[in-house]
């Protein structure tokens, strides 16, 4: 088992590092933060599942769309390296109070967090908050875009569950169903090239445009897609999309989408499905799929907080 | 008599160069221009341009003065005054104001405020209002267009919101016909835009935000080409910002349908990338487009395809554009930077001629208009703009008198800026540094 260092910073604010989405992040250092992800897991297997990794750092949560699980994960990440929490919750525009996003963040700012953590329903808010404060920001979910810590916890699940794991390069990882606005499936793409591995993508037409994620494989044929891969996730289809100009019915889309036993015989032997929850039992994926054996959804729901916990050591005592 | 004298400019207008020399202003006209003719008169105040170039003053068909009702963004004071800094001597100011401007009460309200503002020098360009086609912008029940152009509307438009219902749009155009007025049009699909706040491609896909598809703009280009075929009336697409659409106007021009057509500065140096810094004062409607775009209004410019430059000086607060993306509203502000950009990234970059900026600023809108082309003779109205080629000075939107004081272009260095603007031969702009 690794050890991990503790240092004590200056000040997390002088040495401020982001997690917006992995553009700035090589493939070593993702490796390095999946290593100290191992070291987490096995802190939570402990009888006191707690480390003073963190004592005197505070860490701030704006969630400023809903999302209890993912909050609930990042600061049980937080408080199990000792960090002090500080949450903001607020629900649709700021504006409606006469207040613009950055007077908001002023405001909270006050407060002087070490690091926040952001989920907003439009792209983008994180890399505008992360312009306006001195502190890291970590990426909790913008909009369609990116959800990079889902998007860890999924290649961290993926690369545990093969001993003597040899790297990304050669597994193929199928994302199926509402790419379009998907940050789950935006993310992926992302990390998982940067990892070596390949993508295909599959969903309904006006799920998958041909805009999305040029220079990787798509289909609009669920065989096509998981023929040989090594992981499959199904994304979660919203209900309003359902009965939309977007899509026929739900009918059509599970007859023609939705993740089956019978589909998955094309897969590889070895193959997980995933899922980024929460379901839609029987729509994108069948029951028995999602209680099935190659099912490692609750070891991703499992990998979430030693996951944040990696990504929030790593930006504020963690060497780059 | 009040009598100004500017010595020694070089002169232009639509007509061409019309070499080096004096103009003398009395009562807000012309009484004499040619070299040596201001030589010795007695003046009031007597302008010593140094061969800065000296030409009609700028006419804008689209800008939103915010008043009345939103005058925390802008009002009729600041937003004429910035018009005037931009070299603009008068502006049509757009109705999608808090309430609208759909009633003559208000057009005629408008009018008289901004005759106030230029009375006693306060610096302010002439306003010509535009008034609404529908009632409170809602698409449903058409103004009363005598009436308000009765008051002084001169324009008909719903600008801001599209007009969904063809069926209106054609009686629109059928009153506006017969009475003279252009209908400017707002051309966006209002079903193929949806919640897009950036031209819809690779960019937006790749940045996450939803997006609109420049056949959102162009199916709607279409449409109002083909209302103004069938009725006859004098339709102008306001802000044509990609390829598709500017291609569909050009295939109407060709068959003679009276449409005629306007590009803003911001769609014509300003491409969807800029949307990477997630920063919402690139949001505008419609949307800025990719490079290909840009590339081909620039070329239906030169083409004389487009036939007028609005800007649709757009103001906003600053709070209002530092929300998220998805809340902050459409525009930017632009009227003070409009002719020096367009000078130095069209006309210093050899991409288009001095004097065919000029005109799509000038007669261009005038012709629209169906008004006089301005022109630098004896006996025509003082609204002159004094230009100075050679200062390159940085664009500092703390220095704007617009309320709204940001500007996709802080920081870049210009040239082309305006130094001293005359509306009815009373200064109403002095760059800090023509005062003598
Ligand atoms: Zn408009």
């Amino acid at each position: 088992m690794a050890t991990v260092q503790i240092e004590v910073p200056t000040s997390a604010r002088e040495r401020k590092r982001n997690l917006l989405d992995f553009a700035d992040w090589t493939a070593d250092e993702i490796g390095a933060l999946f290593d100290t992800a191992d070291v987490m897991a096995q802190v939570l297997t402990r009888t006191i599942k707690k480390v003073p990794a963190l004592q005197g750092f505070t860490v701030g949560t704006l969630f400023f769309e809903d999302s209890t699980r993912t909050r609930l994960s990042f600061e049980r990440a937080a408080r199990a390296q000792s960090a002090d929490v500080i949450s903001f919750a607020s629900g649709g525009s700021s504006l409606s109070k006469g207040e613009s996003l950055k007077d908001t963040l002023r405001t909270i700012d006050q407060m002087q967090a070490d690091l926040y953590v952001v989920r907003h329903a439009c792209a983008g808010v994180p890399h505008q908050i992360a312009r306006w404060t001195e502190a890291s920001v970590v990426n909790a979910g913008d909009g369609r875009r990116s959800h990079p810590t889902q998007a860890l916890l999924d290649a961290y699940t993926f690369r545990g569950r093969f001993p003597g794991f040899d790297g990304f390069a050669g597994k193929r990882l199928a994302i199926v169903g509402d790419v379009m606005h998907s940050r789950v499936a935006r993310s992926n793409v992302e990390l998982w090239r940067k990892l070596g591995g390949e993508v295909v993508l599959c969903g309904p037409p006006p799920l998958l445009p041909p805009d999305v994620a040029p220079g990787v494989a798509r289909t609009h044929r669920l065989e096509e897609a998981l023929e040989g891969a090594h992981a499959v996730m199904a994304l979660r289809l919203q209900r309003e999309r359902m009965a939309s100009p977007l899509l026929p019915s739900a009918t059509e889309y599970v007859a023609r989408y939705q993740v089956t036993e019978t589909a998955l015989e094309l897969a590889h032997p070895d193959a997980l499905v995933m899922h980024p929850g929460p379901l839609n039992r029987d729509i994108e994926i069948a029951s028995e799929v999602a209680d099935g054996p190659r099912s490692v959804i609750e070891a991703q729901v499992a990998a979430g907080v030693p996951i944040r916990m990696a990504v929030l050591y790593t930006l504020l005592v963690g060497k780059r | 008599m009040s009598r100004l004298v500017i010595l020694d400019a070089r002169l232009v207008d639509g007509s061409g160069e019309l070499g080096r020399g004096d103009v003398v202003v009395e009562d807000g006209r012309i009484a004499a221009l040619g070299e040596g003719v201001g030589a010795g008169v007695q003046a009031d105040r007597t302008v010593l341009a140094g061969g800065r170039t000296l030409t009609p003053a700028l006419i804008d068909l689209h800008a939103h003065l915010r008043e009345p009702g939103q005058e925390v963004k802008e009002d009729l004071a600041s937003g004429l005054a910035a018009a005037a800094a931009g070299g603009f001597g008068t502006v049509v100011s757009m109705a999608n104001t808090s309430p609208v401007v759909d009633e003559p009460g208000l057009v005629a309200d408008l009018v008289a405020k901004a005759d106030a503002l230029r009375v006693g020098g306060r610096g302010a360009a002439r306003l010509r209002p535009a008034a609404s086609l529908s009632h409170g912008l809602r698409g449903q029940a058409l103004t009363d267009f005598a009436a308000l152009q009765a008051a002084g509307a001169v324009m008909i438009t719903d600008d801001g919101i599209p007009v969904a219902d063809g069926r209106l749009m054609r009686s629109a155009c059928e009153y506006a016909r017969d009475l003279g007025l252009v209908v400017q049009t707002h051309s966006e699909d209002p079903s193929l835009r949806g919640d897009g706040v950036m031209n819809e491609g690779i960019v937006s896909q790749e940045l996450g935000l939803p997006g609109n598809p420049t056949a959102a703009e162009a199916v709607m280009v279409a449409r109002d080409c083909e209302v103004a075929l069938l009725t006859g009336a004098r339709v102008h697409i306001a802000h044509v910002s990609c390829k598709r659409a500017m291609q569909v106007i050009e295939h109407y021009k060709a068959l003679g349908a009276p449409v005629t057509c306007e590009v803003t500065p911001h769609h014509l140096t300003l491409t969807d990338e800029a949307l990477r810094s997630f920063d919402p004062v690139f949001k505008v409607a419609p949307p800025l487009r990719t490079a290909d775009d840009v590339a081909y209004l620039r070329d239906a410019v030169r083409r004389g395809v487009v036939d007028s430059i609005g800007t649709d000086h757009a103001p906003h607060t600053r709070a209002e554009k530092e929300l998220d993306l998805g809340s902050a509203p459409f525009g930017l502000p632009n009227i003070e930077v409009a002719l020096p950009l367009l000078y130095t990234r069209l006309v210093l970059a050899g991409e288009l001629g001095e004097t065919d900026l000029l005109r799509l600023l000038q007669d261009g809108p005038a012709e629209v208009m169906g008004w006089p082309a301005p022109r630098l003779e004896v006996g025509a109205p003082a609204d002159l703009v004094l230009i100075d080629l050679e200062d390159e000075r940085a664009v500092e939107p703390e220095r704007f008198r617009s309320k709204a004081k940001f500007s996709p272009w802080a920081g870049e260095r210009l040239r082309g800026w305006p130094w001293l603007t005359l509306i009815d031969g009373e200064v109403a702009f002095e760059a800090p540094e023509a005062v003598v």
